[in-house]
């Protein structure tokens, strides 16, 4: 396969690669979470175009099957949902503590944050 | 009853978790959350003394074989770590204010314990599992869990540290994921035992290496190895004492066993120290942690984020043990996981004991409690011998495995170099004795704690001495499960 | 009693004894009787074991097994058994001059001092009976811990700043080198016991030997040598019991203890004296014992000059080790005693100074004998044991340490011997002399109070300073303990057979 033929893998590593950007170089906080997201988007990316297989249907076995069917792995698929509900908690916990980091600094700036604190200190 | 212990051990506190949540009633939850965490001690020492009596023990949840099914397995190694966790929790479950230090709204405090269960049940479950994905997922449950119990510090940096903290533990979580990809692309299974059968003619493998690489970067941010470490003192310091103690003394240690697990369960120690040099890599960040970590600390002004930094060193000795690669480094490492559970959460409970009558740690404000309350300082102090590595205490056994570990080798330099950075750590223990002992009170009437902190935080003071003299249960496990997990993976 | 018991009581008798003091704190008579009742209770344990040792046995005592081949486990042989005498017998005076030092000074946190005291005792006694290296560390570090408090008992800055390079040098040599070489040497032999003849021979290249011998050389920090030695002068702070029995007697001799063990059972004077693996230690100890002695001489505070000279004398019972002779090590061994009891004769003499006229400084001593003539008389005997005179019992020491030099050929180390001697005489005669025979300096009739250090609870001593007419002695407490470790230097030097009976069987297989 050439090198754009493994397209897929191109998708994910640049999805992943905007996600911890933006998680490393944006102050603001719900940008943060928002890199988070596509940074875990895109390794659920690489798990369900790795179940896929060419030409393959639902892994389903149909009633009058004749002959071996191809199907794609569902098990990858299956995991992901798992990893789904993983990415909604840690975003919910991430929101949730962004409420509260606003609450008590009234931004959600991360280098007035550090000013904030800065100052409390001396 | 017994043939379920594996799948009970986890689901005790995964279950009593949201019947906290649905009693809502404090003293009910808080008596749950107790009588859990002794529960959970209970079973897993019987899950040990099985181990130890025969084979590893496999349990097939649900009953499907592996490896469709997740199985989870049960040997040396996982009894000890298991012993190891649940011990502090029950321990430190019982501290007598756990929610002291909290920033808890009334009524609140069931959720608190609902979060503590949970964190719980994702450490038992990461140890014992025998499914790598599901690694994964116990690894998120207890993570989630740690973030919001450490956004509920006073302090009001908390939610911050807590936000950095998931930051963080998110990357690591999400490469370890991507990690098991890669592993599951090359071997087509899930179940660790199949995965090392198959990885073993999968040595030149390209995409065993990539997935080497995240596996170990991910659980290196988790485990907080230097210089991936950042988050850990923010993380520690500004979390409720308490829960300092429960996470430094337990979450950390099971990231350790998980690394150890995947080098010399999955990967095999020959793949990882000798065709990817691994330990080319870890003995220098090992020192450098050591170093750096004590260094730090010595001029840390709160006593929890002196403590915090002391763990980045005390995880350096962990990390060295592993990367010499024998059966005595192996010990030391091990070895001191129980150790450094048991004198950091010890220390962690007095900082509890001293935040609970002063309400703060910072060490200005701890001058001369070592009059006001002596019986924690003194715990402290004891402590902190410990942390040195003085004689008839747990950290000297730790560092006697290292340094025979070292010698062995024909290392002689990093045998000097684990004995010098053991000094520093005179250095902060002293500076912190100095402001107990000899600066003049703040307050002269504070008074002691009360007997339901003290007894918990001796419970683990003490044990550091009792195990620095009596090793079978520290030691001489750690060298057993040593000895498998060197046997297995050569 | 079975040796045994007597093993276990010598050890736990001091503990106990703390856990009572710390418990009675706030009743001074009933905690001082219970501290001296635990002085007499040791004694009267460590004392039964020596006829049983005399006679050849070897009682043993193995508590547990920590590690596989590491065990903490007791065994009485000479060297101990003398070292347990001294550190014990002298503590049942000590323990009555503390008494009476600490009350004529009202020194803060007296409870806190007993508990240490008895502590610091229970270990030394630890290290006395060690069987293995590890029980032997164990102890040599429980014993550092348990002084730092006493160091540091002021709780000044100067106290903090002493305790500091305390604990400093004595834990990073201790566990630097120390604690190295003892894994090395479990790493190479598989085993730490002591056993006659040595355990090393054999089992290691003969540059691994004398590298092993470094390590533990100046592993044993607390024997003070160059250039480990700071930590004695900063630990003068203390108070006076403290010097005397700690940091003239228990903790230092810990340090050349573990020297001469370590050489004698751990090496085997054989394997040393064949391979000349301590032919360096000679020229260290050699040059730590004139240097030091040149320092003593410059020293007006007399607790310093004391330090230096007790620094000095160590040196002589390392170098007595490191000729790796048996004479040399008979009058190491030896040396442990009769410096011991000196030393403390001096320390005394300084504390009853100090209570009585308040003066730390020997340039204001003139004519102080006049007032103080048991003292001063006592200071004499002290001074002239150390030298090494006749009819006092330092005597023996220097004279089975010159006989060392000799049998093993070395010359050159009796004149370090003879020169160190003369030295000793230049920092130790002009405080007789100057007490003697100088009349009174004037001045010396005002307070001295400016003379003494920070502490102010002393106004009963500065009072009766300033009356300056008359035998104005320390209290009775002070002198009685002074004026019996004075007559115990007579008494040793007439009793030194005892000694060498005892001492003689380590000496098999040397040459």
């Amino acid at each position: 396969m050439s090198t754009f033929g493994l397209w897929h893998y191109w998708v994910v590593i640049v999805l992943m690669m905007i996600g911890l950007y933006t998680v490393i170089a944006r102050d603001n906080l719900v940008k943060k979470v928002m890199g988070l997201n596509l940074f875990q988007v895109s390794v659920i990316m690489f798990y369900v175009s790795m179940g896929k297989v060419e030409g393959g249907t639902a892994p389903i076995i149909p009633e009058q099957a004749s002959g071996p069917v191809v199907y794609s792995n569902p098990l990858p698929h299956v995991l992901m949902l798992t990893a789904i509900v993983v990415g909604i908690a840690t975003t919910a916990m991430a929101l949730s503590l962004v409420v509260r980091i606003r609450e008590t600094y009234g931004t959600t700036e991360e280098d007035e944050i550090r000013k904030l604190d800065r100052a409390e200190h001396e | 009853m017994t043939l379920h212990l594996p799948a009970i051990a986890i689901l005790l506190p995964l279950l009593s978790a949201p019947i906290c949540v649905a009693v809502r009633h404090a003293l009910v939850t808080r008596l749950l959350t107790v009588a859990v965490g002794w529960g959970s001690l209970a079973v897993s020492g019987e899950l040990l003394r099985q181990a130890l009596s025969g084979a590893p023990i496999h349990y097939e949840l649900g009953g499907f074989a592996p490896p469709l099914g997740i199985e989870y397995v049960i040997d040396t190694t996982t009894g000890y770590v298991l012993v190891i966790v649940s011990t502090i929790a029950a321990v430190v479950f019982s501290f007598g204010a756990t929610t002291r230090g909290a920033a808890l709204p009334a009524g609140r405090e069931h959720l608190y314990y609902g979060a503590m269960l949970l964190c719980l049940a994702g450490l038992l479950g990461m140890t014992i599992t025998g499914d790598a994905f599901n690694v994964f997922v116990f690894l998120e449950i207890s993570s989630l869990s740690s973030y919001a119990l450490i956004g509920l510090g006073q302090d009001r940096r908390a939610p911050v540290a807590a936000f950095s903290y998931l930051i963080m533990g998110t990357i690591g979580g999400t490469f370890f994921l991507l990690g098991i990809g890669f592993l599951y692309q090359a071997t087509g299974t899930l179940n660790m035992a199949d995965m090392a059968e198959r990885l073993a003619s999968l040595h030149r493998s390209r995409t065993v290496h990539v997935a080497f690489g995240f596996l170990t970067v991910g659980l290196s941010l988790k485990l907080a190895v230097f210089p991936l470490h950042q988050w850990l003192p923010n993380a520690y310091a500004r979390a409720p004492a308490v829960i300092s103690a429960f996470l430094s003394a337990t979450a950390t240690k099971v990231m350790y066993y998980v690394l150890v697990r995947m080098i010399f369960t999955i990967f095999g120690a020959t793949f990882v120290f000798g065709k990817m040099g691994m330990d080319m890599a870890l003995v220098p960040l090992s020192l450098g942690a050591m170093f750096v970590g004590s260094l730090a600390a010595i001029f840390q002004t709160d006593l929890k984020r002196l403590l915090a930094y002391s763990s980045v060193a005390q995880i350096g000795y962990m990390t060295l043990g592993l990367s010499f690669n024998s059966v005595n480094g192996l010990t030391g490492g091990l070895a001191h996981l129980f150790n450094h559970a048991l004198m950091k959460g010890g220390l962690f409970l007095a900082v509890a004991c001293l935040v609970y009558r002063v309400g703060s740690s910072r060490l200005d404000d701890l001058a001369g409690l070592g009059k006001c309350m002596p019986i924690t300082s003194a715990a402290f102090v004891t402590g902190g011998l410990a942390l040195i590595g003085v004689p008839a205490t747990v950290g000297f056994i730790s560092k006697w495995y290292l340094v025979l570990a070292a010698l062995e080798t024909g290392q002689y330099l990093f045998a000097g170099l684990i004995l010098l950075s053991s000094l520093l750590a005179v250095a902060y223990v002293l500076r912190v004795v100095e402001v107990l002992y000899f600066k003049a009170p703040k307050s002269p009437d504070v008074r002691e704690a009360p007997v339901s902190l003290l007894l918990p935080t001796w419970i683990l003071i003490g044990a550091t001495v009792v195990f620095g003299l009596r090793t079978e249960l520290t030691a001489g496990l750690a060298r057993s499960a040593a000895m498998q997990l060197l046997g297995a993976g050569s | 009693m079975t040796s045994e018991t007597l093993i276990l009581l010598s050890l736990l008798a001091p503990t106990v004894g703390a856990l009572l003091v710390s418990l009675t704190g706030s009743a001074p008579n009933l905690r001082e009787s219970i501290s001296t009742l635990a002085t007499l209770v040791t004694f009267g344990a460590v004392a039964p074991l020596t006829p049983r040792v005399l006679a050849g046995q070897r009682p043993r005592l193995d508590v547990m097994e920590v590690l596989p081949g590491v065990d903490l486990a007791f065994e009485v042989e000479p060297l101990g058994m003398l070292y347990a005498l001294v550190a014990s017998g002298l503590w049942i005076i000590t323990s009555l001059y503390a008494i009476g030092y600490m009350r004529g000074h009202n020194e803060q946190n007296q409870t806190r001092f007993f508990v240490c005291f008895a502590l610091a005792i229970s270990a030394a006694l630890g290290i006395a009976f060690s069987a293995n290296l590890f029980t032997l560390f164990l102890f040599y570090e429980v014993l550092t811990f348990s002084t730092f408090p006493l160091v540091t008992h002021h709780g000044t800055e100067k106290a903090k700043q002493a305790g500091r390079i305390y604990l400093g040098i004595l834990v990073t040599t201790s566990v630097c080198f120390l604690l190295l070489a003892v894994v090395w040497t479990f790493q190479l032999t598989g085993s730490l016991e002591f056993r006659p003849g040595g355990i090393l021979a054999g089992k290691a290249s003969g540059s691994t030997l004398t590298a092993l011998m470094v390590l533990y050389a100046f592993g044993a920090g607390k024997a003070a040598l160059m250039p480990f030695h700071r930590w004695l002068p900063n630990a003068m702070v203390a108070p006076t019991p403290v010097s005397a029995l700690l940091h003239a007697v228990a903790v230092v001799k810990a340090g050349v203890f573990t020297i001469l063990k370590v050489i004698v059972y751990v090496f085997g004077i054989e394997t040393i004296a064949a391979g000349g693996h301590s032919d360096w230690l000679m020229w260290v100890a050699s040059g730590t014992l004139l240097l030091a002695s040149l320092v003593a001489i410059t020293q007006d505070n007399l607790k310093a000059r004391l330090a230096y000279s007790t620094i000095s004398q160590l040196s002589y019972i390392v170098l007595g080790g490191a000729l790796a002779t048996a004479e040399g090590v008979l009058g190491g061994g030896m040396h442990i005693v009769m410096h011991a009891v000196g030393k403390i004769t001096l320390f005394f003499c300084a504390g009853a100074i100090y209570v009585a006229a308040h003066k730390t400084e020997i340039s204001t001593m003139n004519g102080l004998a006049r007032r103080m003539p048991f003292t001063m008389t006592a200071f004499t005997i002290g001074s002239l044991s150390i030298i090494g005179l006749p009819p006092f019992g330092g005597t023996w020491g220097k004279w089975y340490l010159g006989l060392g030099a000799a049998r093993g050929d070395n010359h050159l180390f009796i004149f370090v011997l003879m020169l160190s001697s003369l030295l000793s005489i230049g920092y130790l005669m002009p405080v007789v002399l100057r007490a003697f025979f100088r009349p009174p300096d004037p001045e010396s009739n005002s307070h001295h109070g400016e003379h003494a250090d920070e502490d102010s609870g002393s106004q009963h001593a500065s009072h009766k300073g300033g009356r300056h007419e008359g035998i104005q002695e320390a209290p009775l407490l002070c002198v009685g303990p002074l004026c019996a470790a004075a007559v115990g230097c007579l008494v040793l030097f007439f009793t030194s057979d005892q000694i060498l009976q005892l001492l003689l069987p380590i000496t098999t297989g040397a040459r």
